[in-house]
Parts: C-alpha cells; sequence; structure tokens
C-alpha cells in the first residue's frame, strides 16, 4: 500500500531547506477585469516566499481569491503586477514541474479513471510502463482499487477527487498546488487522506502548497499557514506551525495544535467572517 | 489507523452493471408500444379506406402497396434503382461530410479564416440548397456527377455547422486541466477538443445521411433515367400510385437504416455522451 516517491529527489536536508527558495512570491496583484462588467481586484500585495519541501497552507474566507493565487502559481491565469518565480524561473506559463489539484475534479468522461490518473504522463511522453506502476499504487493508496476501468460517471464525486489527486501526483511533481482537494470527502476519508498526503509528502520532498477551508487541516499539514483576509485578498498573518514530525491525528487533540487553531480562526472571528 | 476500514470498504469491485438491456416488457413499455401503433394504423388506414371507399388512386390501401412493393422487390430493374440511389447518396454523403469536417476544423482552428468565411457559410446555408438541382442537372448532366454533387451540397452544411460547433465546445477548465500538465495545441486538440466534438459530428452525420438520399432523390426529379426519384416519376405517371407509395416505403427504411448504423457508431465511439444536441441545417 505504501507508494514510494520515483526517486528523482529526497527529502533535502535541513540546513539546505533554509536556504532553498523554491517558490517566490513577490508584490503580487491581481486583478480581473471583464470585458463587460466592472473589474475585481482579487489579490493586493502577497509576499510569500516557500522554502524547498515546505508544506503551506492557504486559509481565507470565500472569494478571497485563493484559486486565484494557485493559478498564477500554475501559470494558468496572468498577475496584474508582481513577480512569481518558481525554482529561479519567472512563472508566466505552466512548468512541468508543476501538478494540480483543481477544486471540481475536471475528469475527461472518455476516459477511464486509470487512464485519467494517465494524462499528465501521456502529455509529457514519460515512461508508460513505470508510470504505469506508479498510477496502480496512487489508485490503490486512496482506496480506488477495482474502479480502474470505470468511467468518471460511475463513480461518486469523492471518489472523482481522489482520482484527481492521483492525476496531480502521477509524474512526481516538485511542486503540488491543491485547490480543497478533500473538499467532497467524508470526515473519516478526508483524515485518511491527510495522513496519506504526508507520508507521500515526507517521502517525496515535495513542495506543497494547499488551499483549505478547514483551519484545523491546515494546522495538522502545514509547516506554515497563511491567513487571507476578505476580498481584496492581502496575507493577514502567516503562523508558522511548530508542531514536530512526522505528526499523527493523535498531535490535533494536543493544546499546542489548539492554540494554533484558535490564533488562525480568531482572524476570521475579528472579521465577522464565518468560514 | 481506523480510517483504513472506511477506505478499505471501497475497495471491493464495484458490480457490474448489466451490460444488455433486458427485455423487460414492463420497463420498456414501447417494446409492444411501438408496433402496437403501426398494426392500428395500418388496420385503420386499411379497412378506413374501404369504408369510405376512397379511390386506390388517391389513396391505396396498405395491402395494395404491399403487393405493389411485392412485384417490385421480384423485379431486377428495380433493384438497379435502388443501387444507383444508393451510390449517388453515399458518395455524395462522403464528400460532403468529408470536406465538412476539413472545412469545419480549419474554420475552428484559425482565427482569421473564421473571421472571412463565416459571412459567407451564413449567407449560404439561407440558400434553399433545393431549389439548385436543375443548375447541377444542366452543369453536370443527367448522370450520376450532378446527383451526387446534390447530396454533397445539401448534407455539407449541417455536418459544417456541427463541427465548428463541436470543437469550440470545450470545457475552458478541462483545458486549463491539460495546460496545467504541460499539453500544447495539437495535444490539446487531440485530448478535449476533438471527444468534445464527436457527438456533435454524429449529430451532423445523423442529418447528413437522410439529406443526402433528399438530394438525390431530387437530382434524379430533376432529370435522370435511373434512380428511385426517377422511378417516382414513373409510377407516377403511370398512375401506379400503389407502386408510387411502395417506393417511399423503401426510401423511409432507406434513411431508417443509414440512421440506425450511425446511431451503432455512436453508441460505441461516443459512448459518454446520453444524448446528441442536433442542429439543424
Ligand atoms: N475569471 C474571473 N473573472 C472575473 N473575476 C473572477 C474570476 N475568477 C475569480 N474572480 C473573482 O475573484 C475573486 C476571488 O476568486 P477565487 O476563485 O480566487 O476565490 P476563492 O478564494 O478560491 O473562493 P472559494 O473559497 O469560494 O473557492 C472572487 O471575487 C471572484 O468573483
Ligand atoms: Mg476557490
Amino acid at each position: 500500500m505504501a507508494i514510494k516517491a520515483m526517486g528523482r529527489r529526497t527529502r533535502p536536508p535541513a540546513a539546505e531547506v533554509s536556504e532553498g527558495t523554491w517558490i517566490e512570491v513577490a508584490a503580487l496583484d491581481k486583478r480581473y477585469q471583464p470585458r463587460r462588467s466592472a473589474p475585481t481586484q482579487a489579490l493586493v500585495d502577497i509576499n510569500l516566499t516557500v522554502r524547498r519541501g515546505e508544506f503551506i497552507s492557504v486559509v481565507g474566507p470565500s472569494g478571497c481569491g485563493k484559486t486565484t493565487l494557485l493559478k498564477i502559481l500554475a501559470g494558468l491565469s496572468p498577475k496584474s503586477a508582481g513577480t512569481v518565480r518558481i525554482a529561479g524561473r519567472e512563472v508566466t506559463k505552466p512548468l512541468p514541474e508543476v501538478g494540480m489539484v483543481f477544486q471540481a475534479p475536471t475528469l475527461l468522461p472518455w476516459r477511464t479513471i486509470f487512464d485519467n490518473v494517465m494524462v499528465p504522463a501521456e502529455i509529457q511522453k514519460l515512461d508508460p510502463a513505470r508510470h504505469r506502476e506508479r498510477a496502480q499504487q496512487l489508485l490503490d493508496m486512496v482506496g480506488l482499487t477495482g474502479f480502474e476501468r470505470k468511467y468518471p460517471h460511475e463513480l461518486s464525486g469523492g471518489m472523482q477527487q481522489r482520482a484527481g489527486i492521483c492525476r496531480a501526483l502521477v509524474h512526481d511533481p516538485a511542486v503540488l498546488l491543491m485547490d480543497e482537494p478533500f473538499g467532497a470527502l467524508d470526515a473519516m476519508t478526508r483524515e485518511y487522506m491527510n495522513v496519506e498526503l504526508l507520508r507521500i509528502w515526507r517521502e517525496s520532498g515535495q513542495t506543497v502548497v494547499l488551499v483549505t477551508h478547514s483551519i484545523p487541516e491546515a494546522v495538522f499539514l502545514s509547516d506554515r499557514v497563511v491567513v487571507l483576509s476578505q476580498r481584496p485578498g492581502r496575507i493577514a498573518e502567516i503562523v508558522p506551525i511548530d508542531l514536530e514530525r512526522p505528526r499523527d491525528l493523535g498531535v490535533m487533540s494536543s493544546d499546542r495544535a489548539g492554540v494554533y487553531v484558535d490564533r488562525i480562526r480568531a482572524h476570521f472571528n475579528a472579521a465577522s467572517v464565518i468560514d | 489507523m481506523a480510517t483504513t476500514e472506511v477506505v478499505g470498504g471501497a475497495r471491493t469491485p464495484a458490480p457490474e452493471k448489466p451490460t444488455r438491456r433486458r427485455l423487460d416488457l414492463r420497463e420498456r413499455p414501447q417494446l409492444w408500444l411501438v408496433p402496437a401503433v403501426f398494426v392500428v394504423v395500418v388496420l385503420a388506414w386499411e379497412y378506413g379506406t374501404e369504408l369510405f371507399s376512397v379511390d386506390e388512386y388517391v389513396l391505396p390501401r396498405p395491402s395494395q402497396i404491399f403487393d405493389a412493393l411485392g412485384r417490385q422487390l421480384g423485379d431486377g430493374l428495380f433493384w438497379s434503382h435502388l443501387w444507383v440511389t444508393s451510390r449517388e447518396a453515399l458518395l455524395g454523403f462522403l464528400i460532403g461530410v468529408g470536406a465538412a469536417v476539413l472545412l469545419g476544423t480549419f474554420i475552428s482552428q484559425v482565427k482569421v479564416v473564421e473571421a472571412t468565411l463565416m459571412p459567407y457559410i451564413v449567407a449560404f446555408q439561407t440558400v434553399p440548397k433545393v431549389a439548385l438541382a436543375p443548375l447541377f442537372v444542366l452543369w453536370f448532366g443527367f448522370g450520376l456527377t450532378s446527383k451526387v454533387v446534390m447530396a454533397a451540397v445539401i448534407s455539407f452544411f449541417p455536418m459544417l455547422v456541427n463541427v465548428i460547433e463541436g470543437l469550440r465546445a470545450a470545457d475552458a477548465d478541462r483545458i486549463q486541466m491539460l495546460t496545467v500538465f504541460g499539453a500544447g495545441r495539437a495535444q490539446i486538440f487531440r485530448m478535449v477538443r476533438l471527444p468534445t466534438a464527436l457527438p456533435f459530428i454524429f449529430a451532423g452525420l445523423d442529418i447528413g445521411i437522410v439529406f443526402a438520399i433528399l438530394g438525390a432523390v431530387v437530382g434524379e426529379f430533376i432529370g435522370a433515367k435511373e434512380g428511385l426519384g426517377y422511378l417516382l416519376l414513373q409510377t407516377n405517371y403511370n398512375f401506379d400510385i400503389s407502386g408510387m407509395f411502395a417506393v417511399l416505403v423503401v426510401l423511409s427504411v432507406m434513411g431508417l437504416v443509414a440512421h440506425f448504423v450511425i446511431r451503432l457508431l455512436q453508441r460505441r465511439l461516443a459512448f459518454w455522451a446520453e444524448d446528441t444536441r442536433v442542429i439543424g441545417a
């Protein structure tokens, strides 16, 4: 059941982590300018550096620009001002070392679940045999064994979302962007997926930026939690989560975790936003 | 870990859906309703015409049509007429539909071409294509060519509209998804645009084949020495009204067979699309 990283990277030692800036966002502004309606300021002055191998979560009220931030990092959406770099390269178009999980599963209805998971490997013309094996391991891990030959409409929303997670991981991306990947899952599967995600992350040394609505989830998973304000999204606070790793779910009942959760929640209470 | 059991529960293989739909008359009442309606209409027609003594030169009875059909099917000459029309329709269909796929793909992929050609296409679409038949006979003669051209022209437009519309219909989120994973234009076309267009293309084929038969028959009306359209006119001149109806029956069957072949292909190739949005000519 354990899925191994493909051995391209190992998690860098702590000293290297502190120097290795992997994602760099400086003075980022984003303004949507629809053709026939008023512009929307989505993000204002976002400054964030993410170290290589770091796990970052982004929380914030609905509509504050979380998806927008991920899409800019993914090279899907142009920024209005500022700089965005991944691994030293300016992001102007999607980079091959980035994998993304979308807020909606976005599977192709004419492909089986297995072939959907293989999409990134196919696009990037990666060794089929090796990646088929990895796709199968990922599907096993998320509990979709036996559904490989099914089509997306034959699966529940949560199962489709899990297939989307496998797709984002199949080419073992150095950077993983996840937009509320566990939103459609029941609480128990969600906790299980959190634990699995941490294990994959630990084994592969990926740099992860995860958007979530769940503050406890953000605390459990992350090295740092980025709290965005209401729209237009600004960084209200970046909360370092100093809980020892590897973590298991037990850590969430500790007082220290509770303190972090309360501190992040206070931001939303102050703005009287119930999220 | 307590949660593995939950996920583990999903590990049993999903139950197989029955692949063949069962012949259950309660669940699918149309299985007996459709033939029942046919029998009722034919009986009403048969005895209604007798009851009101409708002249057989106005409306022949089903039994007479059936006799005429039997006569024709036993006649070698009839089969050669059928062959002529089928060939004209099929050739015209393939040419018209093929040209529409090529042009439609070109138009949908190159903005300038679209902007340049669209006004002409819209203008041509409003021309009643059937009215061009005399012209085609004048240009291409009484033989095969004029009918093939007619069938091609008339099946071209519904197909073209469907190809353009279908290639445009791709979901923006799906394109974004492929883009993130590094897909280029050609890969996006192959992996999303083309599959999205497939149900539209089948809708175009479905209308196209029926239109191609119509085109061939109309061409034969205007000027021909053979074919089912020619036979329709002959039976009409000879007051063989049952014979005329028999030809109409054969033409309908041709259209139906073509329709079912295309539906069958569609079920195989575009299995994910439940129903197609048909765009008319
Ligand atoms: N393509 C677009 N055109 C115009 N405005 C947009 C577009 N996409 C998003 N917006 C606007 O930008 C703001 C931020 O949207 P975004 O999707 O990033 O929010 P979000 O934080 O992901 O919200 P949620 O938690 O509900 O997913 C919203 O006010 C939205 O209306
Ligand atoms: Mg969002």
